[in-house]
């Protein structure tokens, strides 16, 4: 009975094997190439896709990108595959037939490194004929990363059908890649992929040329080769020159945005406040409670948490500076000495507080969709992140200085500042207004906590890391002088991105020191000194 | 005033003081009885950071004793008598180590020492326990040459991570040019020394190796992954081997990623990054980056999967990882009861002497040996990362790898050896035949 019902199956999945398979005369061996993935071995499956990626069978791309998505789910017993499509329904990879759901040990075909470029290129010789753009584009692209041979005639079949003119330039790059390593080809062939490669004059265009500079070419090709490879190499220089100050502009901005709530606190106020950059830890941890209440409650969100733990942050922080303020600092007023050791003893509790709170170990602070990633500017990368983070700093700095000039309490933070007993004598609250800018420096730091969760690790000793960099910029740049914080930061950031690829990251760092030590000892008062009578107070 | 001023903070302080020390009697009174006394349970101090930076690791090591002990006891203990840990906090402060270890051994009597993690903390220590004769079992991969008398190195030599992880990626991925990049520090500068040696005795070119180092907990990785991304593309298969230690990994990746350098590209090997590391981080982007460990959470085998279950019980935590240096205690821990109870004794000369030749299961179905180098035999693993926080292994040693205290690709190593059995020296020189004296 069992037997009878078994052959009519199978009759049955090989008729529709029948049906499925455009070619059938390549049905068997794709079968057995296929049973090859329930081995789970990385050669087997190498094989594997090696052989459906030409077989021709309609199969052959759900399977592969199956397999590029950990969907591709085999049986060790029976030696089955089954597609997990993305809709979440399954097929048996073999014949295409549905079937209702997976055997209970099933378990997904695991890729490695070595895999994971052969599927790559697999994919990309089967997409190149998609209806799709997007898709035709990377598998332009992929081709070119693997300059498969076999690849050729779809590639020239593909070119000769393109219209979409970006899909066809990556298409010819692609065939020029191909024909510089195909030993065969002629030498006019050659030297046109060289010149279509020039043209790319990016780090990969110069990788392909230094491999293949290296093989063995017609004397022509090798010198056409290396004239590209100097004329991409002096291009690149100029970019990295560039690159640099982009690098140098976005570690500016990170330290200006961990620097400005100290310029408040230190600069204007005074207070040698060491636990500054604990209130950017706080800042940082409120952003990562607020994701996990986002992760938990509204999923939706999540793109937003950055927006909604900004506000949040600011006021923890800037309410545990009031605190801060009024009930240590207030009493030390005047005694530098005993401001540093009490903020210092302060900074050490915030720590262990956060370390029992939370745990030792680093917080998870997810990056939304729109802080993660790069783009492409010429030859440089531009990650999101930094360039968010770069107009982020912008921001505050802009709502800071507007709020110190045109505000009733910035005016009263400025008068306190410059002369708190003539301010005293006019009706401020000078108490009250210590705490608020006290609290509002404190604040601000808990803001930058937000912007560095997104690139830094969100633990107890965030802040430690920034409380060096953040009084070297405010020193540097003038104590009590936002505009001096600003240009301070922005200078050790550029100075710092250009020695670094010099003198390494970690002689790169002692260098800017000296050089802020000798620029201290020759102004002392910073870049942009405050003048007046305040100063001498 | 002064006096005032400290009378006035003392005197609360004293009285909570007594409070919690009266309160601190009765409970022990409640716990073990009053006819408790010290002789009657057998001592194990624990030396690792709770606070300060390195409390993100030690922590977790800290916890696994006072586990291991907590699962003695139940089974009764050893010689009869219970173990009682001593946690002390030397707070990732160097000089604080050699204290606590010396309050550990004098004040404390503790029969043994399970602790340390940086090799600063380590040789901070050394001195000490050389002095007081007590033992010490490190349980983190590390630079080698070395070999102490009182020291037992549970964690990884060089020849145990880095040596294999470069001859997969040689042999696999047919990597051609390599970037060591590393903390600077002890560890990473040695390792790197040993594995340019080793690169350069495989037929690398000077020109294909490019060394980088950062300081500890460096931030901004922008230009260095771009510097990665310019040496990778000069035509050859590139490859990072990572020695970043402790908190610059998190940005390090996540640049890594940010930048779209993937795993396909130009993968990044690294000897210090698990399963606890990457807990904090979305690890999507890193997808098929690479470890060399001697554990993996993820490998399954009946006794790391009761271990994973019991230890998450004992943390009440369903999600807490484990990870390579948890096991090597889990090891050295087993290693130290077998000793104790072959000699019947916690002298620290009887345990030393039975340690060597001293046989434990590790968590992924092999059995560990202490060797008279007083390192351990342990398998290689190399894993990926997968999309989870874990790995997922893609090459593993045929056999257990001995431990070599020495290192065999540096000069001035090749010819040593550690011996504690036949030899009773640290750093034996095979060539002359002589003892060159006092370990390291």
């Amino acid at each position: 009975m069992l037997a009878i019902v078994l052959a009519i199956v199978r009759s049955l999945l090989l008729s529709i094997a029948l049906i499925v398979a455009a070619v059938p005369a390549f049905a068997a061996s794709f079968e057995e190439s296929v049973a090859k993935f329930a081995n789970d071995d990385f050669s087997d499956t190498d094989d594997a896709v090696g052989e459906i990626a030409v077989s021709g069978n309609p199969l052959a791309y759900p399977i592969i990108s199956a397999l590029q998505d950990e969907r591709l789910m085999f049986d060790a017993e029976t030696k089955k595959v089954y597609v997990k499509q993305a809709d979440g329904k399954i097929i048996d990879a073999a014949t295409g037939a549905a079937v209702d759901k997976l055997p209970d040990n099933a378990a997904a075909v695991s890729l490695n490194n070595r895999l994971r470029r052969s599927v790559d290129a697999a994919l990309g010789g089967l997409t190149l004929l998609s209806p799709d753009v997007i898709t035709r584009l990377s598998a332009a692209k992929s081709v070119f990363k693997s300059h498969d041979e076999a690849t050729l005639p779809t590639v020239d079949s593909a070119l000769a059908k393109e219209t979409n003119r970006s899909v066809k330039q990556a298409l010819t790059e692609a065939r020029a890649a191909i024909l510089l390593f195909k030993s065969d080809a002629s030498e006019v062939d050659k030297l046109e992929a060289v010149a279509t490669i020039r043209a790319r004059s990016d780090q990969e265009a110069l990788a392909l040329l230094t491999e293949i500079s290296g093989g063995d070419q017609p004397a022509s090709v090798a010198k056409a080769a290396a004239g590209a490879i100097a004329a991409i190499q002096s291009s690149l220089a100029i970019w990295s020159g560039v690159q640099n100050a982009w690098y140098g502009l976005s570690l500016g901005s990170v330290l200006l945005l961990a620097a400005i709530g100290l310029a408040i606190t230190f600069g204007v106020m005074g207070v040698i406040n060491m636990a500054h950059g604990e209130m950017v830890m706080l800042g940082a941890y409120t952003t990562f409670v607020v994701q996990e209440v986002i992760r938990t409650r509204y999923p939706a969100l999540f793109d937003y948490s950055l927006l909604i733990a900004a506000p949040l942050a600011f006021l923890v922080a800037g309410a545990i500076g009031v605190l801060i303020e009024r009930t240590i600092i207030r009493f030390l007023y005047g005694r530098p000495l005993e401001t540093l050791l009490a903020t210092w003893g302060l900074s050490l509790i915030l720590q262990q507080a956060v370390r029992s709170a939370f745990g030792p170990t680093n917080r998870e602070v997810g990056n939304p969709s729109w802080m993660s990633g790069a783009f492409e500017l010429g030859q440089i990368t531009i990650t999101y992140n930094r360039l968010w983070i770069l107009c982020f700093t912008m921001a505050v700095f802009a709502i800071l200085l507007a709020m110190l000039r045109y505000t009733a309490l910035g005016l009263e933070m400025r008068a306190v500042t410059q002369n708190r007993r003539m301010a005293a004598s006019m009706g401020i609250a000078t108490s009250r207004v210590d705490a608020l800018t006290f609290g509002l420096g404190s604040g601000i730091a808990g803001i930058a906590g937000v912007a560095l969760s997104q690139i830094d690790n969100v633990s107890p000793n965030l802040g430690q890391s920034y409380i060096i960099d953040s009084f070297m910029v405010v020193v540097f740049g003038g104590v009590g002088n936002l505009w001096g914080t600003l240009v301070g930061a922005f200078t050790l950031g550029i100075a710092n991105k250009f020695l670094e690829p010099v003198a390494g990251a970690v002689l790169g760092k002692i260098a800017i020191l000296v050089l802020i030590i000798l620029f201290i000892q020759k102004r002392p008062r910073g870049l942009f000194a405050l003048k007046g009578r305040a100063v001498e107070a | 005033m002064l006096t005032r001023l400290t009378q006035e903070l003392t005197a609360p302080f004293s009285r909570r003081r007594w409070l919690a020390a009266a309160a601190g009697l009765a409970l022990g009174a409640a716990g073990f009885g009053p006819a408790m006394a010290a002789d009657d349970t057998i001592k194990i101090g624990v030396l690792h950071s709770l606070s300060g930076t390195m409390a993100i690791s030690e922590t977790t090591l800290k916890d696994t004793i006072l586990f291991l002990i907590d699962e003695q006891n139940k089974k009764g203990g050893v010689l009869g008598k219970k173990l009682e840990a001593v946690v002390v906090d030397p707070a990732s402060n160097w000089p604080l180590f050699a204290e606590k270890a010396r309050e550990l051994i004098t004040k404390n009597k503790v029969a043994v020492v399970f602790g340390c993690w940086t090799s600063v903390s380590r040789k901070s220590v050394l001195p000490v326990f050389k002095e007081l004769n007590s033992i010490l079992f490190y349980p983190v991969q590390y630079e080698g040459e070395e070999s102490e008398r009182n020291v037992f190195y549970t964690g990884a030599a060089p020849n145990q991570q880095a040596i294999p992880a470069v001859d997969y990626l040689m042999k696999e991925e047919k990597v051609k040019r390599w970037v060591l990049a590393g903390t600077d520090y002890v560890y990473p500068r040695t390792t790197n020394k040993i594995l340019e040696a080793y690169l350069k005795s495989k037929g690398v070119a000077q020109d294909d190796i490019m060394i980088n180092y950062t300081p500890f907990g460096h931030s901004d990785w922008q230009t260095i992954v771009a510097d990665i991304k310019k040496f990778g593309s000069a035509g050859k298969k590139t490859a990072v081997v990572s020695t970043i230690n402790g908190d610059a990994n998190v940005p390090f990746y996540k640049e890594l990623g940010n930048q779209g350098i993937k795993a396909k590209d130009i993968p990044v090997v690294a000897f210090s990054v698990g399963e606890e590391e990457l807990a904090g981080i979305d690890t999507k982007p890193l997808v098929g980056h690479l470890a060399a460990w001697n554990y993996f959470e993820s490998i399954k085998t009946p006794a790391n999967e009761k271990f994973i279950k019991d230890w998450q019980a004992y943390t009440k935590n369903p999600k807490r990882v484990t990870n390579d240096p948890m096991e090597a205690h889990v090891i050295g821990f087993n290693m130290w009861v077998k000793a104790v109870e072959k000699v019947k004794s916690t002298d620290a000369d009887k345990v030393i002497d039975a340690l060597p030749g001293t046989e434990a299961p590790n968590l992924t179905g092999g059995v560990s040996k202490m060797l008279p180098n007083h390192h351990i035999t342990k398998p290689v693993f190399i894993g990926e990362i997968k999309g989870d926080g874990q790995f997922s292994v893609v090459y593993k040693t045929k056999d257990l790898v001995p431990g070599d205290a020495w290192s065999k690709e540096l000069e001035g190593s090749k010819d040593l050896i550690g011996d504690w059995v036949g030899k009773k020296c640290g750093n034996f020189n095979v060539k002359t035949n002589k003892c060159l004296g006092s370990g390291t």
